[in-house]
């Protein structure tokens, strides 16, 4: 299995990676959900943290406050991606987000500005929160809080994942391809029904 | 698996009992996953042939483990609070009472462990508080004649899944064909998002919001039920094998697992209508259940 360290400075290290690899995640990742978003984007609001070379987990995490802006974690999981897709042009090509990283899929649109832009998605298993907190070192800072629990986070990660890459950065998406073979596979069910 | 908490010898307070119950079945179904549904994700793992597909279902089944072990939540999205209530028609508290404690104690769950708040304004988005708001908890009533018992059952519902929700009014000239194929592209079309391998509930007849709420009630059923009319519960072993035949497998990822359980609830409909209502559970099918009896003895059950 492959390992990377993020925020990633060679942008190599994510044009290597293919659709279908398994991947471990070290470094530091940025959780992000869909106010966090709006508010960049359709609010025009800089985000006070550096996206650039980084990977963006779909996430809104259980926290507990342990003190001022300080946070630990409860339950630390991850939500669906497709609700997010618009985002995906605007981050690789306004901040250089490297990799962006949720459950349940990512849709055909993101394929073009993922290639553009030298980005990647990741798949992880949804549900599985248990297993991910235990991953997460530490909430090391907290951006707009007053969107809790839709802030930007940042958490130091240890063998994050295992994740498998759903969509590279050379135009090829395992959520495409399982689409179109159900289709074709569903006009045979219907002409037996 | 079952256990009791016996009553005090002075008058119960039944308010209090039926809040406490609310609030240890919403952390304990968040908690714990019922077993049928660990048996379930177990076979499915073993029978996965597709290398991220079993891979996914290792990760479940460590997920489990983890939450087992550490005591933490299976998923992070705590839901939205859903109870089904039974109610015996001599049980001592009144519904009115009973709505009032199961949402006390929902809140009171959320504000002690503590869990994510998810309930926001429909329109402002802005959250309402600890789980709870307007309508929320969403309960689902039933009255039961020459019984003074309440059974509670708490299936906190997971956005992911509930997103991927469908109706359709089908014709009577679609027939079952119709059903069967709504029912199939609907969770082609949901791929990976609700978080399969899960359980497919499918409301049919009755009318549009009748057909949902029975796929709603169709999902917090246990894996491997089966709807006790012998028509109904043909559809839903065809319809299971025909879902499984599409594919898309663990979390989207392609497979031969896609659903782990397919369950059909029915209510006759009108002669110029054919609902068909589709509602997913996620593979963690949260749920649990208690029964309170008129003695104020609560007994806690897994299985049902």
């Amino acid at each position: 299995m492959r390992e990377l360290t993020f925020p990633i400075t060679d942008p190599q290290d994510v044009l290597d990676l293919r659709a279908g690899d398994e991947v471990l995640v070290q470094g530091h990742i940025i959780g992000i959900r869909d106010r966090t978003q709006i508010r960049i984007f359709d609010q025009g609001v800089e985000p006070p943290m550096n996206l650039s070379g980084a990977f963006l987990l779909h996430t809104a995490p259980g926290v507990r406050k342990v003190g001022e802006g300080k946070y630990e974690p409860v339950s630390i999981g991850t939500t669906t991606s497709a609700r997010m897709v618009r985002f995906t042009e605007p981050l690789g090509r306004d901040y250089g987000v490297r990799a962006i990283c949720g459950k349940g899929g990512f849709p055909d649109e993101a394929i073009e500005p993922l290639r553009t832009y030298g980005m990647v998605y990741f798949a992880i298993v949804g549900g599985a929160a248990a297993l991910e907190t235990t991953q997460i070192e530490e909430i090391e800072e907290v951006a707009w809080e007053d969107l809790m629990p839709e802030c930007l986070w940042k958490f130091r990660v240890k063998d994050f994942g295992p994740l498998i890459v759903g969509i590279d950065a050379h135009g090829n998406s395992v959520f495409h391809d399982v689409q179109e073979s159900a289709k074709k596979k569903l006009e045979e069910i219907y002409a037996r029904l | 698996m079952k256990s009791a908490v016996h009553p005090a010898r002075k008058s119960p307070d039944f308010r209090a009992l039926v809040e406490d119950a609310a609030a240890h079945l919403y952390v304990w179904a968040l908690k714990d996953i019922p077993q049928d549904l660990r048996d379930a994700l177990a076979d499915a793992r073993d029978r996965e042939t597709s290398v991220s597909g079993k891979r996914v279902l290792e990760i479940i089944h460590r997920n489990v483990e983890i939450a087992d072990s550490q005591s933490n939540l299976v998923c992070q999205d705590t839901g939205i609070a859903v109870y089904t209530c039974r109610v015996g028609e001599h049980f001592p508290l009144h519904p009115a009472r009973i709505y009032e404690a199961l949402r006390d104690g929902t809140a009171r769950a959320t504000l002690e462990h503590p869990l994510r708040s998810n309930t926001v304004h429909t329109l402002t988005r802005e959250n309402t508080g600890p789980n709870v708001g307007h309508r929320v908890p969403i309960v689902h009533w039933e009255f039961i004649p020459d019984w003074d018992g309440l059974d509670v059952k708490c299936v906190p519902k997971g956005s992911g899944s509930e997103n991927m929700s469908f109706l359709k009014m089908c014709v009577p000239a679609d027939g079952v064909k119709g059903i069967k194929q709504f029912v199939l592209e609907s969770i082609v079309g949901a791929g990976g998002k609700p978080c399969p391998p899960g359980i497919v509930g499918v409301g049919i007849g009755g009318s549009a919001d009748y057909a949902m709420y029975l796929a709603k009630e169709a999902i917090a059923r246990p894996v491997g039920t089966h709807n006790p009319d012998p028509e109904v519960a043909k559809l839903e072993d065809e319809l299971y094998g025909l879902l499984n035949e599409t594919g898309i497998g663990p979390m989207g990822l392609g497979g031969d697992v896609t659903v782990l359980s397919c369950h059909v609830e029915h209510a006759d409909t009108h002669m110029t209508l054919n609902p068909v209502a589709v509602n997913y559970q996620c593979w963690a099918a949260r749920r649990a259940s208690a029964r309170v009896a008129a003695d104020g003895s609560v007994e806690y059950d897994r299985d049902a």
